[in-house]
């Protein structure tokens, strides 16, 4: 179920174009209006963001009054807006946002990734009683929508039971409360995770882990010596996506990490109190979008292959 | 907490996960009886399970346990908070936005990928077209509201500008359009389509390349061609996987709240959908109605999810 297609498709959907099936279908619409039609949605997906990017470069004064199309006859640039965003004062400074960004994230795609690589390991290589009802309930809870959890989680960080310490709210919870927002993160992610790499795991031919088995090999090196080697793939397909998800969350990020608000937050807040403050908004909105667009772009393949998949995650 | 002090509480976290899970390898190490491995079962899986019945059975049930009682959850009220939210005007208001999201966007999303999937295909640009449509999927949707803000803002926005030189004026507010709603929503919805083309586009693609040459060479064989070859060959061809992204991005438009959320500025333009509800409630401690609306989320996306995983192993058996 990682893919809805075979893998050589998928990367051949990428890669170079070869004989494909509506070749017939796309020659009749190879008209003119066709190619105008191709065109006409290109320039839409791409002329907003180049609007952005562009305003994001133009002087303060430019920018309230003019278009940003205006720059091809009167050219003017500054990076004062990002001066502003990435090193000014008060509320305008977003790069404590973007730590905040980056200390949520990493530990949010790391944690996840191996739990769910462990446990997909006992799925599809380990015989313990139960096994069929565990993989179901996994299985089954890719449903849940995230709305449906936060109320629940966010009672039970600020007041868990058996006096464990509140890991959210209260005086001074640790880490500033982040612990709330890692395992949060890492729990959404599981169900998806363990499924998409018990998929993969399923494919790796079993005589490769009984040999290992007959060589004395226990269960914790065959995962650490022949699994984790074998499983990078489909570990970094789902890293792109946890990745992608983690770093453009809002809803998550709004519930549980008043105190470490990450770009996401900030930016909005930003557009709520200066909707109009475009030199900052349009600098600010590029400085959160530049990370995910470079790793997106490395990681392509990968996150071609986990993408359908993906797709029904809360 | 400063720069550094938050680094170090990352690491911290991260070394401290490594740690526990080192010393669980190291300690179910040496075990190869039958029992044993029951042991190194548990080892493995038990983490994660904790995780996922703290995370999400427990609320998942204590939510629905939740919308039958008072917002401190202290007295049972039964279907009092439901007849809150099905008997007030604004939140069917809030039901029928969320339903034009719900059908606008995955068949808007669908058709313009398939149908540019089908133009660029083979082209000799078409990696780089793909790009363009692609790469909307890694910005945020924060990040894809304010583009979009940029676009419909007053007398600097793009589509102000285009309106004014087509003799429409340019003075249109747009999805603040009070008087239009809940048609000023499409101003939203579009950002949602114009962030979803790509993922339709990219898995379209996908399924198209994998159509096998011989059918349709069989079928130009029979003299079929042009439009009827699209009509007849293609799309019933990848009919399982067009169903598969229209739902998964039926899913995803239940669920959006952040496009409301950053360009909405608090519902006041009249946009609330279901998922923004759900946060407006919960910040204002309306625990009752607030798990309602979780639960109506709930119910409206499982059976979507339950045909997508259906359709997604029809289409991957082929």
């Amino acid at each position: 179920m990682t893919t809805i297609v075979p893998e050589g498709a998928v990367s051949a959907a990428l890669d170079e174009p070869r004989v494909s099936a509506p070749k017939a279908a796309k020659q009749a619409l190879t008209s003119p209006w066709a190619s105008l039609a191709a065109v006409i949605i290109a320039v839409l997906w791409t002329v907003p963001t180049a609007g952005l990017l562009i305003s994001s470069f133009r002087p303060e004064t430019d920018v309230k009054t003019t278009g940003w199309w205006h720059v091809f006859t009167s050219p003017s640039f500054t990076l004062d807006n990002y001066r502003q965003v990435l090193s000014g004062s008060g509320s305008t400074n977003l790069t404590p946002n973007l730590i905040n960004t980056i200390v949520i994230t990493l530990p949010a795609v790391i944690i996840p990734i191996f739990l769910a690589t462990m446990a997909a390991y006992a799925f599809a290589w380990m015989r313990f009683p139960g096994k069929d009802f565990f993989f179901v309930l996994v299985f089954a809870l890719q449903i849940v929508p995230i709305q449906v959890t936060l109320i629940p989680l966010l009672k039970l960080y600020n007041h868990p039971p058996f006096n464990l310490i509140p890991i959210h709210g209260g005086e001074n919870p640790p880490a500033g409360g982040l612990y709330s927002v890692w395992l949060s993160h890492s729990m959404f992610a599981l169900p998806l995770a363990i499924f998409l790499l018990h998929n993969f795991m399923r494919e790796i031919p079993g005589e490769l882990v009984e040999s290992a088995r007959v060589d004395g090999a226990g269960h914790p090196q065959i995962f650490t010596r022949i699994m984790l080697p074998l499983m990078t793939p489909a570990i970094a397909a789902f890293a792109v996506l946890q990745f992608l998800w983690v770093w453009n969350d809002l809803l998550v990020a709004m519930i549980f990490s008043q105190s470490t608000p990450p770009l996401t937050k900030a930016l909005v807040d930003m557009t709520g109190t200066r909707g109009q403050d475009w030199p900052l908004l349009t600098a600010g909105a590029f400085v959160s979008m530049v990370i995910p667009l470079i790793v997106f772009i490395a990681l392509q393949r990968f996150f071609v292959r986990g993408l359908l998949a993906g797709s029904v995650k809360g | 907490m400063s720069t550094g002090e938050k680094l170090v509480q990352m690491v911290i976290a991260i070394a401290l996960f490594f740690a526990v899970v080192s010393i669980i390898l190291l300690l179910t190490q040496r075990l190869r009886s039958r029992s044993g491995e029951l042991v190194q079962s548990a080892a493995f899986l038990l983490p994660a399970l904790l995780l996922i019945v703290v995370g999400l059975l427990y609320p998942a049930i204590n939510t629905i346990y939740s919308s039958f009682r008072d917002n401190l959850g202290h007295q049972w009220v039964g279907l009092d908070n439901y007849h809150a939210i099905f008997g007030s005007d604004a939140e069917i208001k809030v039901l029928i936005t969320t339903a034009l999201w719900v059908v606008v966007t995955p068949i808007a999303a669908t058709f313009i990928g398939l149908v540019y999937a089908v133009l660029i295909d083979r082209a000799n640009f078409e990696r780089l077209a793909k790009a363009l449509i692609f790469l909307p999927m890694a910005i945020s949707l924060v990040g894809a509201s304010i583009i979009w803000k940029f676009v419909y803002a007053p007398q600097i926005g793009l589509l102000n500008a285009v309106a004014g030189a087509l003799g429409f004026g340019s003075n249109h507010t747009w999805y603040q359009d009070l008087n239009h709603s809940p048609w000023n929503s499409l101003f939203l919805i579009a950002i949602l389509v114009w962030v979803q083309t790509g993922f339709a586009m990219t898995v379209l693609s996908a399924a198209i390349k994998a159509i096998p040459t011989d059918i349709v060479e069989a079928a130009r064989l029979d003299g079929v061609g042009g439009m009827r070859m699209f009509r007849f060959i293609t799309i019933p061809s990848i009919r399982p996987t067009i169903i598969v992204v229209l739902t998964a991005i039926t899913i995803t438009t239940l669920k959006a709240f952040d496009i409301v959320q950053s360009i909405g500025a608090g519902g006041a333009w009249h946009t609330n959908v279901l998922a923004y509800d759900f946060y407006i409630r919960q910040s204002q401690g309306q625990n009752g109605t607030a798990a309602v609306i979780a639960v109506l989320i709930f119910v409206l996306v499982s059976p979507v999810v339950v045909y997508n995983i259906r359709q997604l192993r029809k289409a991957e058996a082929r």
